[in-house]
């Protein structure tokens, strides 16, 4: 039905979304792929170009790199594991009838609406603070010596700082998805004889799949990338240094232009290998 | 068909999700009752509950010391900016997906949403000395530009998904009845598509809002949003507790309200239209 007008009109209107969003991929990524191959710290006074792979060699061969591997990865896998696990039962429990679901919904969004300094902060200085935050209350409370949360559990308190703020979201997206179960199959099962534990597993669980995963890429997509939490609250002391968080060093702190960018390529790459797969499922679900 | 449920198990049900959804809300109900206490009362131990003597000294302190209102009025520019830059964009280029989709919209898409994947500090550096070339550093427009661009593949899916769902035969029923392309989109399409782009618009100041990456990095004092307001509170004027609760219920109360007002639609956007 689009005619040769219309098509023509159609390029037009999309011609400036398509213009600016290649510009702002292909200009700052292309200049990061350049600083990478030189030996850039501006602070030195030292702009070298062509080094070869030397900053990649020392980037991945320095022990910061594979520990920062690693943080992320526990980082980012901990986060999940408290969301996905965590979203999924509290969707269900949001799916039962109950009185004042609309308020309960309320309060359990909210924290996702927080802007991540303030999330941190409050969390760091009103409950994780050894002397007057509210956990050292509560644990002297029961007889026992408060914890100084941020300096012996770093990470697990960022874990748990961010997997707050996170929860909400996999639970809303999952509650969507549990409300779109069609109730006559659960009855029939339940007819059949099934109980609540393999109705769990062999009907909402598969339902729940492509959610389930959906969940997970997106979040990894913007967890790969934290960054404020550990900002205020350890900025990358105690192995809470993320490879996120060790870039941004290198490049704003240490301003080491060079080896910060390799690490941001690399970044880049690993980023790219997840979104891969996500890009896969939203893909298939244009086609329907 | 409704499930016959029992009253008890109605109770318990209520019971648990109430008690699970207040343990979730509570660290924003604590800031905000701190945010009324004296210092004292603040980190009074028992911790006081309600029986304090409410005030509204640490909201005045907040914003004669750091002038609150700066930094929100940096934000709302921002968010705002952004948004509306991001739509003027976004609203004809996703029409035209919608509305006229050729063999290759769908890579197009795919490609959009690629953009978003890119990591941030993968191009920090670029952006830092670009914004300084151009000598933006620490300026609205920039902020306005960059957050627009962050958000712009999300902006563009969200509106595709909506327009895709205003049925086109409705537009042919309007050409047969004589109207003209113009009055076909101040009569037909618009009043259809408002709500979507509505939604769009909500989520995506919130989003602006909330980012913590490039307003952290991209600016000092000028036009620092209220992220940064906050940041400046890490240490060690964050030992002050009520100050800091009263900062920091100044930053989310907006955002909040409104994105209680947005559930759904976060689904959807967030989601790409993965899961509606």
């Amino acid at each position: 039905m689009a005619t040769q007008h219309s098509r023509a009109a159609a390029r037009l209107m999309n011609a400036p979304a398509v213009f600016v969003l290649l510009v702002w991929m292909l200009i700052p990524l292309c200049m990061t792929i350049y600083f990478s191959f030189m030996d850039y710290r501006p602070l030195r006074g030292v702009a070298d170009c062509c080094v070869g792979f030397q900053n990649y060699e020392r980037f991945i061969t320095s022990s910061s790199f594979l520990s920062s591997v690693a943080t992320t990865l526990i980082m980012v896998g901990g986060i999940l594991a408290i969301t996905v696990i965590g979203g999924v039962l509290l969707a269900l429990l949001l799916d039962q009838p109950i009185w004042g679901q609309g308020i309960v919904r309320i309060l359990v969004i909210a924290p996702f609406f927080v802007m991540p300094t303030v999330s941190a902060l409050v969390w760091k200085n009103m409950f994780m603070n050894p002397v007057n935050g509210l956990f050292a209350y509560l644990w002297k409370f029961f007889g026992a010596t408060p914890i100084d949360w941020l300096s012996e559990l770093p990470l697990f308190s960022i874990i748990w700082i961010v997997s707050w703020q996170w929860l909400p979201f996999a639970t809303l997206i999952l509650l969507t998805a549990v409300q779109s179960l069609s109730s006559e199959q659960l009855e029939a099962s339940e007819m059949d004889g099934a109980g609540a534990l393999s109705r769990f597993t062999y009907i909402i669980l598969p339902h729940l799949g492509r959610a389930i995963t959906v969940v997970i890429l997106i979040q990894t997509i913007f967890l790969l990338s934290i960054f404020a939490e550990i900002f205020v609250t350890t900025n990358g002391a105690f192995g809470t240094r993320t490879l996120t968080y060790l870039v941004y060093q290198r490049v704003l702190e240490s301003q080491n232009i060079g080896l910060g960018s390799a690490g941001g390529i690399l970044a880049v790459i690993l980023a790219n290998i997840v979104a891969i797969f996500l890009m896969r499922i939203v893909g298939k679900n244009l086609d329907n | 068909m409704a499930r016959a449920v029992t009253t008890q198990r109605k109770v318990i049900a209520t019971a648990a999700a109430w008690t699970i959804g207040i343990a979730i809300f509570f660290p924003i109900l604590w800031t905000v009752l701190t945010s009324f206490k004296t210092e004292a009362q603040a980190i009074a131990d028992p911790p006081v509950w309600f029986g304090f003597d409410w005030t509204l000294e640490n909201y005045e302190v907040v914003q004669e010391r750091s002038n609150y209102f700066r930094f929100l009025m940096n934000s709302v520019i921002i968010a705002v900016g952004s948004t509306v830059l991001g739509l003027l964009i976004a609203i004809p280029s996703a029409w035209s997906m919608a509305f006229v989709p050729g063999k290759r919209t769908k890579d197009v898409l795919m490609w959009m949403l690629s953009t978003k994947m890119l990591p941030a500090v993968g191009v920090l550096f670029p952006i830092v000395l670009i914004a300084r070339f151009l000598d933006l550093y620490d300026t609205h427009i920039l902020l306005i530009v960059v957050l627009m661009l962050m958000n712009l593949p999300i902006i563009i899916w969200m509106l595709y998904t909506y327009f895709k769902e205003i049925p086109v035969d409705i537009l042919e029923a309007a050409r047969m009845d004589g109207a003209s392309l113009r009055s076909e989109i101040i009569y037909v399409l618009t009043p259809m598509a408002l709500p979507g782009i509505a939604s769009t618009m909500l989520l995506n100041i919130i989003l602006a809002w909330n980012e913590a990456f490039w307003t952290l990095n991209l600016t000092t004092t000028k036009a620092a949003p209220l992220t940064a307001f906050i940041a400046s509170y890490s240490s060690p004027e964050g030992l002050f507790y009520a100050k800091l609760s009263a900062a920091s219920t100044m930053a989310i109360a907006p955002i909040l309200i409104m994105g209680w007002f947005s559930q759904k639609q976060l689904v959807r956007g967030l989601t790409f239209g993965a899961v509606k």
